[in-house]
């Protein structure tokens, strides 16, 4: 995490509002933080708080009607520096595993030899080592996910976007992949956004969480997770964790 | 071992057809200009009168002829009409409503209109098999998942590698669900075509037979256009095995 006055990821009164067949609906109102690189941040909120399309216009793939969004970092470009992963793994079905991961840098054309033994790195890094020559239909949901996740990260982006990466899996394989996320995310340095309606997915993966409610869409709440590392998944049974849950279930108003 | 013992019942289904056949014929009472026993079908292979290989030669021609050009301009209209919405807008209602003429209707114009012999059949094959073409792969073409659109456009992807790299692939078990409809059309076609004016085909084999109550020259013309359309079919599905993982089939 750099020392410096500007933070990596700065939003400041980011605001989207669609208009379909006359009407307006609200997607995202008044969004305010600032994310430091390095940081791992938790969108999470019900359905419909408008936290997908916030990440999408973090994404750069809509763009925001009021406020603004800065990514202060020397020589950042969005259409090469931003690696997604959304709940569907979304994999080329016609294309093997190592292929797949190298879609993004294809498009970008990058070295390909080079760019080769990182996806097989990075394939190693989401446990799919001996994977790369198998279709996706020979993969369970998770391993396809964690395929997905290596896609994400295959053009060394700075910053990732995970939409609910994890909400098409059942619970026990949803555990494995918070504590693999993190790992991921620890030894990539990367900064993350992950979307997610898990509570305590949100307060144990991340560093950051940032609560954002419906009806109006708005930012309830955004807090550290000071806890300690590396994380287990016994942690969640700390009062301390207890008490940063009990704080987003506060704000959501589910308690 | 395996694959003999799964294609087994599929196996003994068509011997069971050619024994009842052969059962029929011989001790069932059918009379043989009704229908000939399969051993006298076969034996008018050798009938001086009909040059087999030519005819054969000449259905096959019009067969696979008319289904690649249908398989060729269907695709290319498909992808056309991905480019171009307006156009997509106006055609496809178009396409519909072409689509709901009768085509085997067409073939006495197709006659007046391109003569006689291969070219007008080869025309038919083409109406009547183009439509399933040019419709399950524009369907194919559109449906690609709107966030998989989103992920590589994070990368900025062009138009063309969207097209090129998501869209055309993904569109294959499509192409291959209506080319397997068009090519069992392909060969009625084929067949309507030398039905109504012809001077050399199969179809034209079995109209000439007809006249002489050659029964046994009509079924052995039958049974190899069904080879012909079996062969067609079978050069479909062949590739869709060498192009198409086995989930990504449509069936």
């Amino acid at each position: 995490m750099r020392a410096s006055a500007e933070p990596f990821l700065s939003l400041r009164g980011v605001a989207k509002t669609y208009r379909a067949g006359g009407r307006e609906t609200v997607a995202v109102s008044d969004v305010s933080f600032d994310l430091a690189e390095g940081e791992f941040l938790a969108l999470v909120g019900p359905s419909g708080c408008g936290k997908s399309t916030l990440l999408k216009i973090l994404a750069g793939l809509h763009p925001h009607d009021a406020g603004e969004l800065r990514i202060s970092h020397p020589g950042f470009d969005p259409g090469r520096d931003i690696g997604v992963a959304f709940q569907s793994p979304l994999l080329l079905k016609w294309r093997r595993v190592l292929d797949n991961v190298l879609l993004p840098a294809e498009i970008l054309g990058l070295p390909m030899a080079a760019t080769r033994d990182r996806a097989r790195d990075l394939l190693a890094l989401v446990g799919l080592a001996g994977s790369e020559d198998k279709f996706p239909y020979e993969l369970s949901g998770g391993m396809q996910q964690r395929v997905s996740l290596a896609r994400a990260l295959v053009h060394d982006p700075k910053l990732v976007l995970l939409d609910e990466p994890f909400g098409a899996l059942d619970a026990l394989t949803r555990e494995r992949m918070n504590l693999e996320i993190r790992r991921i995310w620890s030894s990539s340095g990367k900064t993350v956004v992950m979307v997610t309606h898990g509570v305590q997915e949100a307060v144990f993966c991340a560093t950051q969480v940032a609560v954002l409610t419906a009806g109006p869409a708005r930012m309830a709440d955004h807090f550290a997770v000071e806890l300690p590392e590396p994380r287990e998944l016994a942690i969640r049974n700390t009062p301390e964790f207890g008490a940063l849950a009990r704080r987003v279930y506060d704000r959501l108003g589910l308690e | 071992m395996g694959a003999l013992r799964r294609h087994a019942p599929a196996v003994l289904a068509h011997l069971a057809v050619l024994a009842l056949w052969a059962w029929a014929t011989t001790w069932g009472g059918v009379p043989r200009f009704i229908l000939p026993g399969p051993l006298e079908t076969l034996r008018a292979l050798s009938a001086p009168q009909i040059d087999w290989p030519r005819h054969l030669a000449m259905t096959a021609a019009e067969a696979f002829g008319g289904f690649a050009l249908a398989v060729v301009i269907g695709v290319l209209l498909a992808v056309v009409f991905t480019w171009s919405a307006a156009l997509r807008r106006g055609m496809m209602p178009l396409l519909v409503t072409l689509n709901l003429i009768p085509k085997v209707a067409l073939a006495p114009l197709f006659i007046v209109w391109l003569g006689y012999g291969l070219v007008p059949n080869i025309a038919i094959t083409f109406v009547i098999s183009f439509f399933p073409i040019v419709i399950t792969t524009a369907r194919g073409l559109a449906e690609v998942e709107p966030e998989l659109i989103d992920l590589v456009r994070t990368v900025r992807a062009t138009r063309w590698q969207v097209f090129r790299k998501i869209q055309l692939p993904s569109s294959l078990p499509y192409l291959f669900s209506g080319m397997r409809v068009a090519a069992v059309l392909a060969i009625a076609g084929t067949v309507v075509g030398e039905f109504v004016g012809s001077e050399a085909g199969l179809g034209f084999v079995m109209m000439a037979a007809q006249g002489t109550l050659d029964t046994p020259a009509m079924v052995m013309a039958l049974i190899l256009i069904t080879l012909v359309g079996v062969a067609l079919y079978a050069l479909v599905v062949l590739l869709e095995h060498l192009t198409v993982t086995v989930d990504a089939r449509l069936r």
